[in-house]
């Protein structure tokens, strides 16, 4: 029999969201090269629906695991479910999207069942049967190849577009949907999930905004933000910041661009003193055009910009201010 | 209450990082350290719930000799005492192994809660917290942006993607990993660094904590750190600021036409 890759279709409300498709595309891959089979699970009180729609992708099998405890996701309830699922189905590798709800209970089920975790790679390769798994280090300066040891299972996240929903292969015909019923006891599910909000009204739609101009942690005191407002404000765009500019309540929390924060697709983007963590690259990474910059020429937001300045942005922003009240005033 | 605060030593922000010569991680030799930004976080959130609920605030930091300033930084702070986990065996060790080691000398303590930040700015497991929680038994909640304490529970704030926040309960003991942002951590006073002189730090090695080999066997390894290879055709300026700036508009006006 050839080995498994079990896949962790990840929803909301009853909704399969992105990351689901993305880590099947991202199971599919690995099991191309693997010669693997690809068995996606998905969890709920009635995951049926979730289940056919996931039949679709070209699959072995689709595990729809049921319990009116999986209802609402609780780390407990998901954990103690996948647990029992992986020690029957006996994969080899689990992999997962690296979302908030995966960071929340997955390690805790990687260490239940013995295994290793990789979170947040970015990609893998194959030599012969080995896999290596490619993961950022100091928030993306560095990359790691890092190896599983030890017996399986091997878990692994991947980061957000590291593989793509598009790419996800649809099956010839639905895959098997197998419907398994979770053993859970409500007493071993001690937190309880409540209300889900936003926080009050937000003054700025960023995601309207054309252009942007950015701020991050190079902008060094709360006074500073003045110069890049007035480039914003020569430019006609809105002032966005990255989140260590919004914890320290220098701009409200509106501001923030990135995976906790806004999700952005301006023409024009403009990035000042960020180093580019992938946290706040998936907010903007979309926009049509993007300049950065930073003093340090390693950044990695240098890998997503369209044009790059190494420099000091407090020498940088005052004359390109001027530049452009002068070609506007023409 | 007894709270745990886990706290993690890595290399400063602005520290220029160079590779080791095994390309295998990071030149340690002639570096800044700090402590890990989230810890600081929750740090902050440990010492205000003592402040409300009384007890005690016992750090708790897995590093080499050098790890000390960071836990001085926090007793400083107003925690109470230290545990200085340091052996040569906890060198380079995975999340799991860390969390291992974290656990052995967590448990004697039998903490009401423990917090730990919800990622390290050096490896970025994003784990730590989470099999820390599972090895002692814990219920626990990540990403957390509010706590209230009751007597015997936790009303916290859990921050989800995209703006969106939920809250949850869960019962105490517990473990809950913090986010950046969740209050505005306080700077150590000149009576709280003398202060600090004094606070007992106790270090503990695998044999204290009955660690064996088998216990902190890696479940990754790390076989190669390097520079990402660039992918992007970044097109960069140079010369003074004032032709960069012109440079730049004439580029975002006829070439990219966004202007
Ligand atoms: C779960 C989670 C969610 C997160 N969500 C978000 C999010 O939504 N948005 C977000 O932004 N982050 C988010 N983060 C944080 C993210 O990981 C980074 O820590 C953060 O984006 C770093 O912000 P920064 O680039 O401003 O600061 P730093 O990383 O400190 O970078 C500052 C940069 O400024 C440069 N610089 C310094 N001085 C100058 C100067 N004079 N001139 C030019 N350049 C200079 C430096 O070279 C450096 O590159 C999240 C993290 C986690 C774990
Ligand atoms: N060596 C360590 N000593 C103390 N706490 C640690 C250590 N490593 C990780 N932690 C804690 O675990 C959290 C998450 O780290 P990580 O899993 O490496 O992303 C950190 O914010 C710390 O609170």
């Amino acid at each position: 029999m050839s080995e498994t890759i079990l896949v962790f279709a990840e929803h909301h409300a009853g909704k399969l969201a992105r990351p689901a498709w993305e880590a099947i595309a991202a199971a599919q891959h690995l099991a191309g090269d693997l010669k693997a089979g690809v068995v996606a699970a998905v969890l709920g009180e009635n995951p049926g629906a979730m289940a056919n729609e996931l039949a679709q992708a070209d699959v072995q099998q689709v595990l729809a695991v049921a319990s009116p405890l999986l209802r609402e996701y609780t780390s407990d309830g998901y954990a103690a479910a996948a647990a029992q699922l992986i020690r029957e189905r006996k994969p080899q590798y689990v992999v997962f999207s690296h979302t908030y709800q995966v960071r929340d209970f997955a390690p805790k089920l990687a260490a239940r069942l013995g295994g290793g975790l990789a979170s947040d790679c970015l990609g893998y390769r194959c030599e012969g049967r080995k896999v290596i798994f490619v993961r950022q280090v100091f928030q993306g300066k560095f990359y790691a190849d890092v190896e599983f040891v030890g017996a399986p299972p091997y878990s692994v996240s991947f980061q957000a577009s590291a593989f793509r929903e598009d790419a996800v292969q649809r099956g010839p015909a639905p895959a098997p949907v197998e419907n398994v019923a979770a053993s859970l006891d409500a007493s071993t599910i001690r937190v309880k999930p409540g209300e889900r909000f936003r926080e009050a009204k937000q003054a700025v739609d960023l995601a309207q905004a054309e252009i942007i101009v950015a701020v991050g942690r190079g902008i060094k005191a709360p006074e500073n933000l003045e110069m890049a407002k007035q480039l914003a404000e020569a430019l006609g765009g809105e002032l966005g910041a990255s989140r260590p500019i919004c914890d320290s309540g220098w701009l409200p929390m509106d501001r923030q661009i990135g995976s906790s924060g806004q999700t952005v697709a301006p023409k024009l983007y403009l990035a000042l003193g960020i180093s580019g963590a992938i946290q706040h690259q998936v907010g903007m990474k979309g926009s049509k055009t993007i300049v950065a910059v930073n003093k340090d020429k390693e950044a990695p937001i240098f890998e997503v910009a369209t044009y790059g300045i190494v420099g000091d942005l407090f020498e940088i922003v005052p004359p390109l201010t001027d530049a452009v009240r002068k070609m506007k005033s023409r | 209450m007894k709270i745990i605060i886990c706290l993690k030593q890595v290399p400063a922000r602005d520290a220029v990082l160079r590779l080791n010569s095994a390309s295998c991680w990071i030149e340690e030799s002639d570096l800044t350290f700090e402590v890990n930004e989230p810890d600081l976080y929750a740090l902050e959130e440990a010492l205000r719930l003592k402040e409300k609920h009384g007890g005690e605030v016992v750090v708790c930091t897995l590093g080499p000799a050098r790890a000390q300033q960071a836990i001085k930084e926090a007793l400083a702070k107003g925690a109470d005492r230290a545990l200085h986990l340091d052996d040569n065996v906890f060198i380079s060790l995975d999340a799991f192994g860390i969390a291992q080691a974290l656990a052995a000398a967590i448990r004697k303590e039998d903490p009401d809660l423990v917090l730990t930040g919800l990622q390290s700015d050096d490896s970025g497991f994003a784990q730590t917290g989470v099999i820390l929680a599972e090895l002692l038994g814990l219920p626990h909640a990540t990403i957390i942006m509010e706590i209230q304490a009751q007597e015997k529970s936790l009303k916290v704030k859990r921050e989800l993607e995209a703006g969106w926040f939920e809250w949850m309960e869960l019962p105490l003991p517990a473990l809950l990993t913090i986010q950046s942002g969740i209050n505005k951590p306080r700077y150590a006073t000149l009576k709280g660094i003398m202060g600090a002189k004094s606070k007992p730090i106790q270090k503990l090695g695998a044999g204290e904590l009955a660690l064996t080999a088998e216990a902190l066997e890696p479940r990754q390894k790390i076989t190669r750190v390097y520079t990402p290879v660039k992918a992007a055709k970044t097109q960069f300026f140079e010369g003074s600021p004032k032709e960069i700036a012109e440079t730049l508009l004439d580029k975002l006006k006829n070439e990219a036409r966004v202007l």
